[in-house]
């Protein structure tokens, strides 16, 4: 039982999950779930319970039983009580206030992360303000490597996402242009395919591979297809770099995606065989997103920004160079608006960082939600301000494949400029050498220079 | 643009948003209101009520019996935060579908307005006219054409369940692109009854111009009724495999557009 006493009235919670819930920022899918504090006085109540939890306790009370679910179990066996030991003796408010003074520095918060949950951390930004969540998540440090490196301070990184509704290959290369012409692609080149047809996806991923390897550019390629099927084309001797899934922070979730640990260990074995990667291994991306578990009726009534915190647990034990909050994709009736779905960037981000993840945004909404471009400029900067480490980049922001808006090659250049990020080291290199960028990285021509004409073309031939 | 500008070359090959230009680092003014016109028409798509009487006179042309219905969901706002409440039946319309008598009905044709107005004004007619010859040839009875308000797909669950319909076709406004605000989503279930799955049912998608035609949809619609029939079932376990039978020369004049 936890509670809280404001003046005359006095609110209990009858566990930790509870509390959980209801000391969350009101948005749609807690509503929907049922768990959502049912008053705005209820819900300052619960936070201010909830600043009084001390950390030991999300070691004693787990909101998932350990026994019904193997995300839970891999939390508690693997969490780290040396690195613990830094914060121990805090409460969740005290936490938040060390997380905001000098003490938490990137090297201290960079030996915590193992000794964090996905609870601790979930709790605390629950009391956080957006200031607070941009400000903490900025001090994090999470570096990555494949074909160029990942995360290092003062720079963003591009996915370019060059869908087509068909997988046309012309229709995707054309877009690889553009994107490349505007410096975007350094995170991964990465196609969400219409088909799972295990030969169609190796065509689209012969194709990638052409293209990167003639036009010798620093970076990866993904199809993000099921682990399964990523792990068929490797055994056909498809050119994989990264393994793609989507992932969630329950058992049951993750069942529902049609994958286990264990699946998920196998794909990542699959991929490092390969050995594709020339500065790193990281050979995993991960995308998550707020509501799933409720979509999927797998949140035994955890509150969706909680189950969401828990899959970066999952996404750590396999060292990705990626993970994705696709944050609008779900629709309004998880984030209802743009201030929901701002709130929600903000939160994952953190929550990712605080855990070691390698986190991006897909900085989106779909036609139904109460949210459009301004909305999405506000969570793009922000997100830049807070040290993001990817964010996507669509041809005009316009996904014609999977119906959603999100953020454009435009947009990079826009926080670029705006505030100062530099793209991965040997990407920047490279767009130099292309001529396709100056010395301080900014874009030169608005046409494809015949260079990468021709091997795109090459590449799709 | 010179006439030996790459991007008309590349434009060809997909209708994403390339060779933008750039204004600086930002869009062209004319993108920029390009893209904010696609976007309210979405959004006017998802906001807009649908004008039933205007659709009621021409199902009635056509011969049929309409009958209006409504979700469990009592506004706009609640149908899109409550998805649970656009899949039963609101108060009113169970008793009104209570109190009809029983009859015999093969296939129950629902309209539900879904997340597109826009199109269900473009392309419901259109699609029921292009399914009757089909319904005729089959001799499938028809109920009443349903007309629903804040539907969601499985709200033919629960009307079919009170016309004890044997199959039901539930033509819905689907979620608006930025390029398809006018998308029809055409969804059929075998023994519509509460409770069924998303898994159960069978989905025809992007019935537009300038997508899947009526005639191509009602096609397809026919061929998985006709299947449904046979084996008593809709769903994952049964494939759409009438593209085969268009490709035996069963084709209909309509479908030879350039793909």
């Amino acid at each position: 039982m936890y509670q809280a006493t404001w003046q005359k009235t006095t609110y209990r919670f009858a566990d930790l999950k509870t509390l959980m819930a209801k000391a969350t920022p009101l948005r749609s899918g807690d509503v929907l779930a049922g768990v959502a504090a049912t008053s705005a006085e209820e819900n300052v109540a619960a936070k201010m319970a909830l600043a009084e939890v001390p950390l030991k306790r999300f070691l004693n009370e787990a909101l998932i039983p350990y026994e019904s679910d193997d995300v839970t179990r891999l939390i508690m066996d693997r969490h780290d009580a040396n690195a613990f030991a830094l914060v121990a003796h805090m409460t969740v408010g005290e936490f938040r206030d060390w997380l905001l003074s000098d003490k938490a520095d990137t090297k201290a918060l960079g030996k915590l992360a193992p000794g964090l949950t996905p609870e601790m951390v979930a709790a605390v930004s629950k009391l956080m303000r957006n200031q607070d969540l941009v400000l903490a998540a900025r001090k994090v440090s999470v570096i990555t490597r494949f074909r160029d490196t990942i995360g290092l301070k003062g720079h963003l990184s591009v996915r370019l996402q060059p869908n087509h509704p068909t997988d046309d290959p012309k229709g995707i290369a054309a877009s690889v242009i553009d994107g490349l012409m505007f410096g975007c692609g350094d995170a991964v080149i990465g196609i969400n395919p219409a088909t799972d047809n295990v030969g169609a996806i190796i065509d689209m991923l012969s194709m990638l591979d052409r293209m990167i390897e003639r036009l010798e550019i620093p970076t990866q390629s993904c199809v993000l297809t099921h682990v399964t099927t990523s792990i068929e084309a490797i055994s056909r001797g498809a050119p994989v770099d990264l393994v793609f899934q989507s992932i969630g922070g329950t058992e049951a979730l993750n069942s529902s995606f049609g994958v286990t640990l264990p699946i998920l260990k196998e794909g990542r074995e699959a991929a490092l065989s390969l050995k594709r990667g020339t500065v790193g291994d990281n050979v995993m991306y991960f995308e998550t997103g707020q509501g799933a578990a409720l979509s999927a009726d797998a949140h035994h009534g955890v509150d969706q920004q909680t189950c969401e915190a828990r899959a970066y647990a999952v996404a750590r034990e396999f060292h990705p160079l990626l993970v994705n909050t696709v944050v609008g994709f779900i629709g309004p009736e998880y984030l209802y608006s743009g201030k929901e779905i701002i709130r929600a960037g903000l939160e994952d981000h953190f929550c990712g960082k605080m855990l070691g993840v390698p986190m991006g945004c897909d900085v989106c909404y779909t036609n139904h939600a109460e949210a459009d471009q301004d909305d999405m400029d506000t969570l793009l900067t922000l997100l830049g301000a807070a040290g993001v480490t990817f964010v996507m980049g669509i041809p005009g922001a316009d996904d014609i494949m999977l119906n959603y808006q999100s953020t454009s090659f435009h947009d990079s250049l826009y926080v670029r400029e705006v505030l100062g990020l530099k793209r991965a080291p040997e990407f920047e290199e490279w767009l130099e050498r292309m001529g396709l960028a100056d010395k301080s990285g900014k874009v030169i021509s608005e046409k494809p220079t015949k260079a990468l004409l021709e091997h795109a073309a090459g590449g799709v031939a | 643009m010179t006439p030996d500008d790459p991007w008309i070359a590349l434009k060809r090959f997909t209708d994403a948003r390339i060779g933008l230009g750039r204004s600086g680092s930002g869009m062209p003014t004319r993108e920029v209101l390009n893209f904010s016109m696609a976007h309210a028409q979405a959004r006017d798509a998802v906001k807009t009520p649908i004008e039933w009487p205007s659709i009621e006179k021409e199902i009635a042309a056509l011969g049929l019996e309409t009958q209006r219905i409504a979700s469990a969901a009592p506004d706009r706002d609640t149908y899109l935060r409550r998805p649970d409440l656009g899949r039963r039946l609101g108060p009113e319309s169970r008793q009104v579908l209570s109190q009809r008598s029983p009859s015999e009905t093969d296939l129950l044709i629902i309209v539900g307005d879904g997340l597109s107005s826009t199109a269900v004004a473009a392309n419901a007619i259109p699609t029921i006219k292009a399914l009757l010859p089909h319904v005729r040839k089959n001799e499938w009875r028809l109920g009443p054409v349903l007309l629903a308000t804040q539907a969601r797909v499985a709200l033919s669950d629960d009307a079919g369940e009170f016309l004890k319909a044997r199959a039901a076709v539930m033509l819905i406004g689907e979620r608006p692109g930025l390029s398809s605000p006018d998308s029809l989503g055409a969804y059929l279930t075998w023994e519509p009854r509460v409770g069924r799955k998303d898994g159960e049912r069978n989905c025809i998608s992007n019935i537009r111009i300038g997508g899947l035609s009526a005639d191509e949809a009602a096609f397809k619609i026919a061929w998985l009724l006709r299947e449904a029939f046979r084996r008593q079932l809709t769903g994952v376990n049964l494939k759409d495999e009438s593209n085969y039978q268009l490709g035996a020369g069963k084709r209909p004049d309509a479908l030879a557009r350039p793909s």
